[in-house]
């Protein structure tokens, strides 16, 4: 269910997303979907990968620090509301949302987003039993 | 004698002849050191092994057969070994940041009191302030010298002392408009922020009667004097000073600005070769080394302050007969000084160390901007410090700059950068990198 998201630290100047980006260009890992965090000073970029391990020693090669952190993702009704309709099933778990991302393709007929949680088995427990699919790291690799 | 005003009686020992003058020194160096042979046992033991006697120095010339003061040896016998007076004479002590997190303690009699009251009034005269000035005072009160050792001077020249302090910029230009201020005391580079400040209001300098400051405690250039001169309409004076010898009042530009003079008839100097620690010739640079010559509580013999400067051995034009050192340009360690606060690289390091338990890669970057000295801290990020979230990497941040600020008790900015990107040199890193090139002396 979860699926791995590496993260690397980036400093915030001109040309430093170049780096990462052409360390698995060369070694033919293809980015699934991304997204960039960014403060004044530094950066974090997130990364969904299929061969999340493979990158990963790639990356470190090359001299990244990388971090591996557990995310999931979620199918969500595309139209108004959708969204909103997670939200509302989550709001009484207290569970938080840490951060979260769009997915560039869509699933059938649903949208996919990427969802940072800081217990990550309790939300597929409490989005399971509310009917949410939390999509498999496979069923995710075969769409994208 | 070029003096607007009359000059104050404390200020007729800048004009003594070069005889008198020599007299006055030779007669006070025999005393201090018989003083410091008879109380401070580290100069006694030293002096022992070198086989000179007090009863050795008969010129001025005899001080070089004496042993030098190291900013350790104040460190070593921390906080009262080299006093050389009983506590009980002792009316104030100060103190300044030291390499390990303990402070470097300096004591003053009474009788050093007055001195450098004394030495401040002359310092503060000859950069033109007098009896019915407004000085607004915004050295640093507490711990250091800045503060208190203006706020003396400038009460006893008969002028109106705001005690101001640093910091609060606001209420600083609303006394100095309010207050009817004259003149004002301050790191060059507070100044300057006040100056920005006051460029950015709708009020300006035409409304403000400010018309000198003494600028130090921190390093700057004749660039920076440039601009602060053009920028609000005052004459800005340079003045040196350490806490070791005695604070602010060791030297001081005249209205000439050209070159500090030293109060020699306290303070006897002497320029020496940094790593040999062999005399130079006058208008030579090197290493400034100062002996106290009247100093009861600390006296200091041969201190090596590691600043590099040079003698101007041409009289000036002002009429003092004080000799005169070139602004500092630069130091023979790797001591920084950072908006008045002496900052070396292992405080920085040990800091690091606490936070992280290992030492993470790290750089001291210096920069100058607008004349003025910038530093930034550099750390690699290592895997184990990384985190996926934000907030956890802004909170090390904010970490590692408090565990600097409570050791240097100065606010740092902490920069993480990616690994391997600090430049090693044999695989060790480079601890401080110095871009201050441009226009770094005067």
């Amino acid at each position: 269910m979860k699926l791995k998201q590496l993260s690397v630290f980036l400093e915030n100047k001109p040309g430093r997303l170049m780096h990462p980006c052409k360390v698995l260009a060369d070694a033919g890992i293809d980015i699934l979907t991304l997204c960039m965090a960014d403060t004044e000073k530094f950066g974090i970029l997130r990364l969904i990968v299929q061969d999340w391990r493979g990158a990963q020693k790639v990356l470190e090669t090359a001299g990244c620090v990388v971090n591996v952190t557990d995310v999931l993702a979620l199918e969500i009704p595309d139209r108004p509301g959708g969204l909103m309709g997670i939200l509302t099933i989550l709001e009484p778990s207290q569970l938080n949302i840490e951060y979260m991302y769009a997915f560039t393709l869509k699933f059938g007929k649903n949208a996919v987003m990427i969802v940072r949680f800081d217990d990550p088995d309790r939300a597929i427990k409490v989005l399971h039993d509310n009917g949410v699919r939390v999509l498999k790291a496979v069923t995710f690799y075969e769409c994208a | 004698m070029p003096h607007a005003t009359p000059i104050h009686p404390d200020s007729y020992a800048d004009f003594l002849t070069r005889d008198e003058l020599a007299r006055i020194q030779l007669h006070r160096l025999q005393n201090i050191v018989a003083l410091s042979y008879a109380k401070v046992e580290l100069f006694r033991r030293r002096m022992q092994a070198t086989g000179v006697k007090p009863e050795d120095i008969r010129s001025l010339a005899d001080v070089a057969r004496l042993p030098f003061t190291e900013k350790s040896d104040l460190r070593d016998t921390y906080p009262y070994g080299l006093f050389a007076c009983p506590m009980q004479d002792v009316v104030r002590l100060h103190a300044s940041s030291g390499t390990t997190g303990k402070p470097i303690v300096v004591g003053y009699t009474r009788e050093d009191m007055k001195v450098w009251t004394s030495v401040m009034v002359r310092t503060l005269s000859a950069a033109g302030f007098h009896k019915g000035d407004i000085v607004q005072n915004c050295f640093g009160y507490g711990l250091f010298t800045g503060g208190l050792g203006a706020h003396y001077g400038a009460e006893a020249l008969g002028a109106t002392v705001i005690p101001i302090s640093g910091g609060n910029t606001e209420r600083q230009l609303m006394v100095m408009q309010d207050f009817g201020v004259t003149c004002i005391c301050s790191t060059p580079s507070y100044f300057l922020h006040l100056i920005e400040t006051i460029e950015a209001s709708s009020r300006g300098f035409k409304d403000l009667k400010l018309r000198a400051g003494v600028f130090g405690a921190e390093p700057w250039t004749e660039g920076m004097r440039q601009r602060i001169e053009e920028r609000s309409g005052i004459k800005a004076y340079d003045i040196y000073g350490l806490s070791e010898i005695i604070g602010p009042g060791v030297a001081t530009e005249c209205s000439c600005q050209c070159g500090l003079h030293v109060f020699e008839d306290h303070f006897l100097m002497e320029i020496v070769d940094p790593k040999t620690g062999r005399l130079m010739p006058d208008g030579e640079e090197g290493e400034l080394v100062l002996t106290t010559l009247s100093k009861q509580a600390i006296p200091m013999i041969r201190y090596r302050t590691h600043d590099i400067t040079s003698i101007i051995p041409e009289p000036c034009v002002c009429g003092r007969t004080l000799r005169r050192i070139r602004r500092i340009s630069h130091r023979s360690d790797d001591m920084m000084i950072i908006r008045g606060v002496n900052v070396f690289p292992s405080q920085i390091e040990a800091a690091l160390l606490k936070v992280e338990q290992t030492l993470p890669h790290y750089q001291i970057l210096l920069t100058r901007k607008e004349g003025l000295d910038q530093i930034e801290v550099q750390v690699e990020v290592t895997e184990e410090m990384f985190r996926d979230r934000v907030s956890a990497l802004e909170q090390l941040e904010k970490k590692l700059t408090h565990a600097i600020e409570h050791v240097v008790g100065l606010r740092i900015e902490v920069r993480l950068v990616e690994p391997k990107t600090i430049e090693r040199s044999q695989g060790k890193a480079k601890r401080v990198v110095d871009q201050r090139k441009e226009g770094s002396a005067s």
